[in-house]
């Protein structure tokens, strides 16, 4: 099969095998550990899979925010939103 | 209810993932992959990083088409979630009328986007539709074509004539649902026609008002077809929308790249949207059931 | 007196959703002449020429065939696909359902116009191209998502005491899903069938794009009335007429489900 027409590039083959990997790794630790919703620092109660969805969400809106605002290289993003990630997965 | 928990409940569920795979993330992959490149032909492309989403994030174009989008949505729910409603109670709930009624609400749900455009386009001049002609007989100066204001109160109108049904239909069908003996309690209890509304029927219709409030933001923030068909996104970019921009862009101009970039952030704007709205009716629904 | 105010209100507004609709049909039996002559409520110069050139031509009529085809495959393989899946969201709770619930209604909500591109590469690709079956996987995109969620609604009213007792009775999952669960949610496949029809009817974006000759809808057919002379108007409100009939036959046909289901919640 051709892919040719997919353009695939090699920064976005690995955002994709991240994102992925990240997928799978969450699912492999809700089989393991079913996760319960929760009420954390959050308006609403979520699961970790929530928490998920809206640390990526948020991650996205960063990244393009950043890209309009300023001209400085995009992994200082990259960097606030493992943090913001690590925060809203553990107290969120 | 608790349901089951079964995790080989994906087996029933993976014909979706496969139809989905093919129509929505392999494109949706490909989106990605051309926004970040400038590609000159198929197959022949360079990587540029983010410089597209740079540029389409500071093009002013964009901005206009955005605002432009948001008040034309709001604008549209606004009036389409209460008259759709006031529909639904107006509506017969027995006899011959019913099946009238409901199969004349639905007639403008069927039919095809640029027909509706069509449809407006004739109705909506002054020389040979009836409707512009009515105005222009009430002394106005009406013109779609030359004016903004009334491009954009056409089109508007037009989403109205065409969406509204699709309330009206849903809600009444959340009203149907409610057994008799609700009414029949809360006439026993001497409640007023507000009351019913208020306490009975608007929570009972709450699951269905919430499909028709998704539906009619999702439709209404990427309509094309009609608005293109009306006015062609003019007068000057007056009734520009998302939509229509974003395929001027790709298919007008062929700049994959920056049309690919901006699909991206389109995307995401209707990921926040439907996660708070999504989010929001169901924290509502949590909160009636207690 | 009050419920007269209100079917006054009602009559008003299907006054407003019927006259746009009127002067479509008025227009469609004028000549060209009368048309942009003078403004007349009722054809003087009644003529059907309009609709005897779309009978007569093959580019009209196939164009109706074209869209035909390829919505009800669509609705069938929405309805195929959808209907295992909704009962799964209806009775099981699994790992990331309500993930990939919200990632359909996602895709339900994604503007068509995003996937114009890829689309065309990606059947191009597949050699898919103007041919009906394509157009018809690239409308579930929205179809399959919606037709899960309105399934859902409808399997989530049927209690599950069902499946138990079904199930003690020694039924296997497909035998009761076709036999005992299915005939449950007629009303409910009924309505699905309509949006599924309905949404796949009324796009023509991807339509358009992904089809040529072969398989080219009515409703791109209907950009051939523009011509260098300007637009012929009659033939245009003709062809507009007859879009809406094939909907119309459709919603008369499911009326009594269309009612059924919507009174659902009281059976």
């Amino acid at each position: 099969m051709d892919l040719t027409w997919m353009a695939w590039t090699l920064p976005t083959a690995v955002f994709f095998i991240t994102i992925a990997t990240l997928l799978a790794g969450m699912t492999v630790w809700d089989l393991a550990q079913p996760s319960v919703a929760r009420k954390g620092f959050l308006p609403i109660a979520t699961t970790r899979g929530d928490r998920f969805f809206i640390g990526l969400l948020s991650g996205a809106w960063l990244h393009l925010a950043w890209l309009g605002l300023t001209d400085l290289p995009l992994w200082y993003p990259l960097a606030a939103l493992v943090v913001w990630m690590i925060v809203l997965l553990r107290w969120g | 209810m608790e349901k089951w928990p079964d995790n080989k409940a994906w087996f029933l569920v993976l014909p979706v993932v496969v139809l989905v795979c093919f129509s929505a993330i392999i494109p949706l992959m490909t989106v990605v992959n051309y926004s970040v490149q400038d590609i000159l032909q198929p197959g022949m492309g360079f990587f540029v990083g983010t410089e597209w989403f740079e540029r389409i994030l500071h093009d002013e174009r964009l901005h206009g088409a955005l605002q432009r989008q948001v008040l034309f949505s709001l604008t549209v729910l606004l009036i389409e979630m209460p008259l759709g409603i006031a529909i639904a109670l107006a509506l017969p709930t027995r006899g011959w009328g019913v099946s009238a009624c409901l199969v004349l609400l639905a007639l403008p749900l069927l039919i095809p986007w640029n027909v509706v455009g069509t449809i407006w386009q004739i109705f909506a001049r002054g020389d040979i539709g009836l409707g512009g002609a009515a105005v222009k007989a009430l002394g106005l100066n009406y013109n779609y074509t030359a004016s903004a204001t009334d491009a954009w109160i056409t089109v508007v109108i037009m989403e109205v004539w065409h969406w509204t049904p699709l309330v009206a239909l849903l809600a009444y069908a959340g009203l149907r649902a409610i057994p008799d003996a609700f009414y029949q309690a809360a006439r026993i209890d001497g409640a007023s026609a507000w009351a019913v509304f208020r306490y009975i029927q608007l929570p009972k219709m709450r699951g269905v008002l919430t499909i028709a409030l998704l539906l009619r933001f999702m439709d209404s923030f990427m309509i094309y077809t009609e608005p293109f068909v009306l006015t062609g996104g003019g007068p000057g970019n007056a009734t520009t929308f998302l939509s229509q921009f974003l395929t001027r862009l790709a298919v007008g101009q062929f700049d994959l790249g920056p049309a690919a970039a901006f699909s991206i952030v389109y995307f995401l704007i209707i990921l926040v949207f439907s996660w708070v709205f999504y989010q929001a009716l169901e924290g509502m629904g949590k909160g009636a059931s207690k | 007196m009050k419920v007269r105010k209100r079917t006054l209100a009602l009559g008003l507004y299907f006054v407003f959703l019927l006259l746009p609709l009127y002067w479509l049909v008025n227009m469609s039996l004028k000549p060209n002449e009368e048309i942009l002559g003078e403004l007349t409520l009722l054809p003087q110069n009644v003529t059907f020429e309009n609709y005897v050139t779309i009978f007569t031509n093959a580019d009209w009529y196939t164009g109706y065939l074209n869209s035909i085809t390829y919505v009800s495959l669509n609705t069938i393989i929405s309805l195929a696909v959808a209907l295992p899946a909704a009962y799964a969201f209806s009775r099981y709770s699994f790992v990331g359902d309500k993930h990939f619930f919200f990632w359909l209604l996602t895709n339900r909500m994604a503007p068509p116009a995003v996937f114009l591109l890829p689309f065309f590469q990606l059947y191009s690709t597949f050699g898919l191209i103007d041919t009906h079956i394509a157009v018809a996987l690239a409308h579930c995109l929205f179809n399959v998502p919606l037709a899960v969620w309105i399934l859902e609604g409808f399997m989530r009213g049927v209690p599950r005491e069902i499946d138990e007792t079904a199930y003690i009775d020694g039924y296997s999952f497909p035998l009761f899903f076709a036999t005992v669960f299915l005939p449950l949610i007629r009303a409910g496949i009924g309505v699905t069938a309509f949006f599924c029809f309905m949404f796949s009817w009324v796009e023509l974006l991807l339509a358009r794009t992904l089809t040529t000759v072969e398989a080219k809808p009515i409703a791109a057919t209907m950009t051939r009335t523009v011509s260098a002379a300007g637009i012929d108007w009659g033939l245009l409100a003709a062809a507009g007429v007859l879009t809406i009939v094939p909907g119309a036959l459709v919603i008369w046909f499911v009326r009594n489900y269309m009612a059924k289901g919507f009174a659902l919640g009281r059976v």
